[in-house]
């Protein structure tokens, strides 16, 4: 699909602009006559809405910037300013720290749409890594932002996580150390900690936005992936990007906004832990530090390790794990409609998600309510069975499982027909 | 190639050009990169802040009082005889972290109560939990010392790891007594 050009400049000026700068021939070709799947279903309208939810982290975030102070003395205060006195700074700061969810929220569906359609094969392994990158700077960003408002949590998350680097003693002693201590800028978090990372916090949604148009690009190249995972054979499998998915994707997209407005206007505090609206107190740790939802799992993970470097190895190795996921299936066939024992495993692994999600939000020592059952034991069953997912299933299954036959064409299968009954689309 | 009369794998002025010029590139990079990286590190006004004075008299047996020092807390314990009796019925062998993590000691020095304190009722420690930093509960837990509410690592009335994630004692910061009822930390 790389390389098709149907443009064809109308005006004078679309001429003398095209043997110039051919940008408009470049939005025509990927935003307009762009030949996509006949078949996608809304799974696919997650990139569109991703990308939505990116501008509009940045127009808030720059505006939020103009009555921020990144000091630890006035931080909090600036914050509480914003939401009391600036004009409509509640409704910004709102969109903006529920916005960070509701990215969150649209990438895991993204992300598990790819996972179950098989979107990071062959020929879109690049795509899927920079897919990963993008996923990993966002952490990265909503952890520089957390810690922004200075309160409890923010203050606490961030002595936290930087600590994960003083594990690093434990290899080489002192290095760990030198580590936090630079990245703190002192001997605790403090002031300049505070400071570099509303400097970063600021920087990296424009390097997200750079990555995602490579994204974009990389997608553009061997066109989009669909629900059965075959090859786009001809013409009879696709239809324009516009109107059809134009469409398709600003309904998704209404849907999703009015979801997301319903939480911004009527539960803003509802994914907001209540110690954050305590001034950050370097002398008492909240009785429990936990992260915001999207990162539970991720918690879950370190905290069910007892031993403090292998369980920062466990936690950042179940992001590294993703970029070689292209690679540990070793299953021809994409999609998951056609993978019986394949797809059971995938649902067990969103089950076990949303699982070490749970289990990341309690103590380790925590019991089930009302069993006396401790928690500790699932949260390492789910830990292995996520990386075993990765590690033993999909690989394996690619040499034991037998698929469903595919269809012949994207085409045959939608219309049930042969191609020659389909409707040529808007032609 | 213009230059046709050198042979292939012979090395051409062009070449010597070519790594001299990329050579001088790179050490002038990583110059410049040096002070943009360790502009990060504490900076002359954060490293001036080394040293506080504490004085001992008001707190009693039992208790214990928290001093800020390089913006860390600190812990001042005055421990009852019961406390110091447990800290040293411990075998050495059974801890999890066997080195006295002290400060004022060598980086060799064993883990027992008398390499943890310089005079027995006086515990000083830097109450940050070894595993990610959060600040432990005093006098909680199973072993009368510490509990990090974190992640439920456990301390025993010397300050030493005894259950949980942490990996190594609390440590012990430098300090000294100026007189019997004084102390200075850093």
């Amino acid at each position: 699909m790389a390389g098709h050009s149907t443009y064809v400049p109308k005006t004078r000026f679309a001429k003398w602009l095209d043997s110039r700068l051919p940008i408009l021939r470049l939005a025509n070709d990927t935003m307009t006559t762009f030949p996509t799947p006949r078949n996608l279903n809304v799974w696919y309208s997650f990139g569109g809405i991703l990308t939505f939810m990116l501008g509009i982290q940045i127009v808030t975030g720059i505006v939020l910037a103009m009555h921020y102070v990144p000091s630890a003395d006035k931080a909090f205060d600036s914050v509480e300013n914003i939401m009391r006195d600036v004009n409509y700074g509640w409704l910004l700061r709102y969109l903006h720290s529920n916005g960070a969810s509701f990215f969150f929220l649209a990438v895991y569906l993204h992300i598990f749409r790819g996972l179950y359609y098989g979107s990071y094969k062959a020929p879109r392994e690049i795509l899927w890594i920079i897919g990963v990158l993008i996923y990993v700077l966002m952490i990265a960003t909503a952890f520089l932002g957390y810690t922004l408002p200075w309160g409890q949590m923010s203050f606490w998350a961030a002595t936290v996580i930087t600590n994960l680097f003083s594990s690093i003693d434990q290899v080489l002693p002192g290095a760990g150390t030198h580590i936090t201590q630079w990245l703190w800028g002192g001997f605790a978090v403090g002031d300049p900690t505070l400071n570099r990372f509303f400097s970063l916090h600021y920087l990296l949604p424009f390097v997200i936005a750079g990555l995602v148009v490579l994204h974009i690009w990389a997608l553009h190249v061997p066109g989009n992936n669909n629900p059965l995972g075959i090859d786009v054979k001809g013409p009879q499998d696709t239809v324009p990007f516009h109107p059809y998915y134009t469409v398709k994707d600003a309904f998704y997209l209404c849907l999703f906004v009015i979801l997301y407005a319903i939480v911004v206007f009527y539960l803003p505090n509802s994914l907001v832990e209540p110690d954050n609206y305590v001034p950050a107190n370097p002398l008492v740790t909240p009785p429990e530090i936990v992260p915001e939802w999207y990162l539970l799992p991720f918690y879950a993970m370190l905290r069910s390790i007892p031993q403090k470097l292998f369980g920062v190895i466990v936690l950042f190795g179940a992001l590294a794990v993703l970029v070689f996921v292209p690679w540990l299936d070793t299953s021809r066939v994409r999609s998951m409609r056609f993978r019986p024992l394949a797809k059971q495993f995938f649902w067990a692994l969103v089950v076990d998600c949303l699982l070490l999600g749970y289990l990341g939000a309690h103590r380790p020592d925590a019991v089930f309510p009302g069993t006396g059952i401790p928690m500790l034991p699932f949260a390492r069953l789910g830990t292995a069975y996520y990386y075993a997912y990765f590690l033993l299933i999909l690989p394996l299954l690619g040499i034991f499982e037998t698929p469903k036959p595919l269809p012949a064409t994207i085409a045959t299968s939608v219309t049930g027909h042969g191609v020659e009954q389909v409707n040529a689309p808007a032609e | 190639m213009s230059v046709a009369t050198t042979t292939a794998d012979e090395p051409t002025r062009r070449d010597f050009i070519h790594i001299a010029a990329a050579s001088a590139g790179g050490v002038g990079l990583a110059a410049l990169a040096w002070p943009i990286i360790d502009q990060m590190n504490p900076s002359a006004s954060v490293l001036a802040l080394s040293s506080v004075e504490f004085d001992l008299s008001p707190v009693q047996a039992g208790q214990q009082v928290t001093v800020m020092w390089r913006g860390k807390p600190v812990f001042v314990r005055r421990r009852t005889p019961k406390e110091i009796a447990e800290a040293r019925a411990v075998p050495l062998a059974s801890l999890p972290d066997q080195l006295a993590r002290n400060a004022n000691l060598p980086d060799s020095a064993q883990a027992t109560d008398q390499d943890r304190t310089i005079k027995p009722e006086w515990l000083i420690l830097v109450g940050i939990c070894t595993h990610l930093g959060c600040i432990p509960l005093d006098h909680q837990g199973d072993f009368g010392g510490y509990l990090c509410p974190c992640h439920g690592s456990q301390y025993d009335t010397a300050g030493r790891i005894r259950r949980g994630p942490a990996p190594e004692n609390l440590y012990v910061p430098p300090y000294s007594f100026l007189s019997p009822t004084r102390i200075k930390i850093g």
